[in-house]
């Protein structure tokens, strides 16, 4: 027999700070993501529950924050959808979860290039601070929401807020951009370059597919953010007209002329319509290797699923200009707009359809993230049938700026991709830390957090259609919207039970981090590759060797095997005719 | 539905019959790559630097898409009350802006010679490395160190073009031609700075005697990038002389 020969790819590191802080290693970087978003993920709700407070009391002073003044709640807003999409949905899963478990899943010891790998970490965290940073200087946070519509964010003088507030506002989306720009360049070298023996491309699990289509979307898609960016920089601080018409603000003629507020929607939507596949096609990824492995059978269609993924991430590059409807562009626009949106319907079907096959006379394993994948789907069905709704330009006209966007988007961008995030917990945790997490408290979080989403977000698209308008920070005393306090009520008493709900998850992680039972190096019976090494992996993930991959990702219940699995390292299936 | 048939022993993980594969080494290990898979180290730099080159392009596609649009845009005139076109026309110093270009052209040649150089010197390590063979003291020209002038040499042109679009009373809020002008310029001088820095990362590298092949991957890269940023110099010259 020969002897296993030993290489590293880098040195194990010895002492605390290259171990812990600037490591190289992409497990310990993919935990440095996901404390950042989990640290991230807390103030965008504490951001998101003073909001409803304020909505349905509007007069009531807050312990410590005081007064919410409109100005305040619109910053609010903007911080909360900034942390939340930027540093959450887009950090989380992909540079957390990605980080951790692509290189492992494909058989390689480390990420294609561990120093960039290193560096786009900590340059996320710089902009994480220089975000947070806009709360605490002269003026506060910018007003400007997230998406940062010119002219009010290309005017210091447009409100308290957009002044040095929304330069740190800016500066911190450009550095989180060369951040996201060098981590999809290290994603994609590593998906196609170090791939074990056998691991073709139509053997890598779903979740690798996702991970590597995120990667491109994010590579074509935050250089133009950027670019977006540093026009606005410039239009802000050195005069030039990019974004500014003729403005006059307070009765001051500003200094710009001719530019177009629209040029910005254009970059930014172009960015950011990727983003929200950016932010919710790892779920989908995580969602199809749950349902597979819970449910103990094949995915249900496995090349339809990887084409589908592809097909969203294409059109998604397609359909930008359904966010500008309400900006008074061509009709003709609106309507290619509206069909390539609509197409998109097509994919999504597929693979919902596909995730139900999946589980359809399995025998469904209910455990923990097995729950959170099928409240996934459930969320994306619920959230996505909305978006044809939207993609209509006679339908999105009067609802663009009520309570029913915000409904729609959170359920199919915000929470499903949340829901993503929390499979992916409870299903990599034993892997991660070796430990395996509360069943019990997994549960009752589940349920919690599933229906208090409900309760927050249906009720909203009941909203949007009565015309309650979005971003009010006060509505209370118009008349017309009376009848619509009572619900309102309702929707603010439901997250803060289910906000305070997600103290069980933090604790039952925290808890289970230390005292949780040992885990197996298999304890979900799952076939991929990071389930064949140890529990957590070693430094270069399969100690000093490379495994070969002789079988596809999900061989569930295969007849003769002597398991109801076959790893994809075991001995080749052979196809029966 | 496939069937399970053992056919083929069990590989990897330790326990086969076979010896493993050693995995492959991290593009960028932080160990100056003295490892022995340079070629499969190169494919990987080269691959990445290819996503670069398609994140760098979409800065520029929607910096263009931006001219695009602002150069079509009329704006209200209040003195005619009619919609007017401000895009304005500078007068750009295109003597200056020629002689960067061909400076800029000259470091690619120089880039290339430099790479073809170290490729040499490479081969040549690996002879001298034999018992008994002795290359004597032949001295290479420094292409490296004269594509680093040359580049420093451009960028100090871009400089000299702005201060004189100054002087002509140019500056970047002047008109949307003139932001258009700094910002197109500006952002291609910051890419190529990247690329001086690479290189002279490279030098101080060969100074502190790392493998040559750790130099080579930085060189053949950086080249790969130089050409590129000379080809999006170009395209940025023509955008600006033709476009207009």
């Amino acid at each position: 027999m020969a002897t296993p020969v030993t290489v590293h790819a880098h040195a194990a590191p010895q002492g605390f700070i290259r171990k812990y802080i600037f490591s190289l290693d992409h497990k310990v970087i993919g935990i440095q993501y996901y404390f950042l978003a989990l640290t991230a993920v807390f103030v965008g709700m504490f951001l998101s529950l003073l909001m409803r407070i304020h909505m349905i009391w509007p007069t009531y002073a807050l312990p410590l924050i005081g007064d919410i003044k409109p100005e305040t709640y619109l910053s609010l807003m903007t911080m909360h959808g900034t942390i939340m999409v930027f540093f959450v949905l887009t950090t989380a899963p992909q540079g957390g979860f990605g980080n951790y478990v692509l290189p492992i899943q494909i058989g390689a010891p480390d990420m294609a290039f561990p120093v960039l790998n290193m560096l786009s970490f900590w340059t996320t965290f710089v902009a994480y601070i220089v975000m947070l940073s806009a709360f605490f200087v002269q003026g506060g946070a910018p007003l400007h929401g997230w998406t940062g519509y010119a002219p009010l964010s290309a005017l210091p003088s447009a409100g308290p807020g957009e002044g040095l507030g929304a330069d740190l506002w800016i500066t911190s989306i450009a550095i989180f951009c060369i951040a996201s720009l060098m981590g999809a360049l290290n994603f994609i070298t590593t998906t196609l370059d170090l791939r074990a023996k056998g691991m073709t491309l139509m053997r890598m699990p779903l979740t690798v597919w996702s991970w590597f289509i995120t990667a491109i979307l994010g590579l074509l898609a935050f250089g133009v953010l950027l670019s977006a960016g540093i026009l606005l920089l410039l239009d802000r601080n050195l005069g030039t007209s990019f974004y500014v018409p003729l403005v006059v603000v307070n009765g001051t003629v500003m200094g710009h002329k001719g530019g177009s507020p629209l040029l910005w929607q254009h970059l930014f939507w172009f960015f950011g319509h990727p983003e929200v596949y950016i932010a919710i096609l790892p779920g989908m990824g995580v969602a199809s290797q749950v349902l597979s492995t819970f449910s103990r059978k094949p995915i249900f269609g496995y090349k339809a699923m990887v084409y589908a993924m592809l097909s969203i991430g294409f059109f998604g590059f397609m359909v930008w200009g359904h966010h500008m409807f309400m900006s008074g562009m061509s009709p003709y626009s609106a309507f290619a707009f509206s069909i390539l949106t609509m197409c998109i319907g097509v994919p999504s079907a597929i693979k919902t359809f596909n995730w139900l096959g999946t589980m359809w006379k399995g025998r469904i394993r209910f455990h923990t993230p097995m729950l959170y994948a099928i409240g996934f789907v459930s969320l994306f069905v619920s959230g996505g049938l909305s978006g044809p709704f939207l993609a209509q330009p006679v339908l999105d006209i009067p609802l663009h700026d009520t309570a029913f966007v915000p409904a729609h988007f959170h359920l199919i961008m915000g929470v499903a991709a949340i829901f993503g995030i929390f499979a992916a917990t409870y299903f990599w945790f034993p892997k991660m830390f070796g430990r395996m997490m509360n069943e019990r408290w997994g549960r009752i979080h589940f349920f919690i957090t599933l229906i208090g989403t409900y309760a927050i977000f249906m009720p909203m698209h009941w909203l949007g259609m009565a015309a309650q308008p979005r971003r009010y920070s006060q509505f209370t005393e118009l008349n017309y919207l009376q009848h619509l306090i009572p619900l309102n009520k309702f929707i603010t008493y439901a997250a803060i039970i289910t906000v305070s709900a997600q103290l069980i998850f933090v604790i039952n992680l925290f808890w289970s981090l230390f005292k949780g039972p040992k885990a197996s190096d298999n304890p979900w019976e799952c076939t991929t590759l990071e389930w064949t090494t140890a529990t957590p992996p070693p430094h270069d993930n399969f100690g000093g060797v490379t495994p070969v991959v002789n079988n596809g990702p999900y061989e569930y219940g295969v007849p003769g095997a002597p398991r109801d699995y076959v790893m994809q390292t075991d001995p080749a299936t052979v196809p029966s005719h | 539905m496939a069937t399970y048939t053992p056919t083929t022993p069990v590989q990897g993980f330790g326990h086969d019959g076979n010896p493993p594969m050693p995995p492959g080494r991290g593009g960028d290990d932080g160990r100056g790559g003295q490892g022995s898979d340079y070629g499969a180290r190169l494919r990987r730099a080269r691959l990445g630097m290819i996503c670069g080159f398609a994140a760098i392009s979409m800065l520029f596609i929607s910096l263009t898409s931006a001219y695009i649009v602002r150069r079509g845009l009329p704006t209200y005139d209040d003195a005619s009350s009619s919609y007017v076109r401000d895009w304005g026309v500078v007068d750009m110093p295109w003597v200056l802006l020629g002689i960067n270009t061909l400076i800029l052209l000259a470091s690619s040649g120089t880039m290339e010679l430099s790479r073809r150089s170290l490729a040499r010197q490479s081969a040549l390590a690996e002879v001298g490395s034999i018992p008994g063979v002795s290359l004597g003291n032949e001295k290479s020209f420094p292409w490296l160190g004269t594509t680093v002038v040359l580049g420093l040499a451009f960028l100090l042109g871009q400089w000299l073009a702005w201060k004189e679009l100054g002087t002509r009373g140019f500056y970047i809020r002047t008109n949307p031609d003139s932001s258009f002008i700094y910002l197109l310029t500006a952002t291609h001088a910051v890419h190529l700075a990247g690329g001086v820095i690479a290189l002279m990362w490279a030098a101080i590298s060969a100074l502190r005697h790392r493998a040559i092949q750790s130099r080579r991957i930085t060189v053949e890269i950086t080249s790969w990038y130089w050409h590129f940023m000379a080809l999006v110099w170009i395209y940025v010259f023509a955008l600006l002389g033709l476009a207009r």
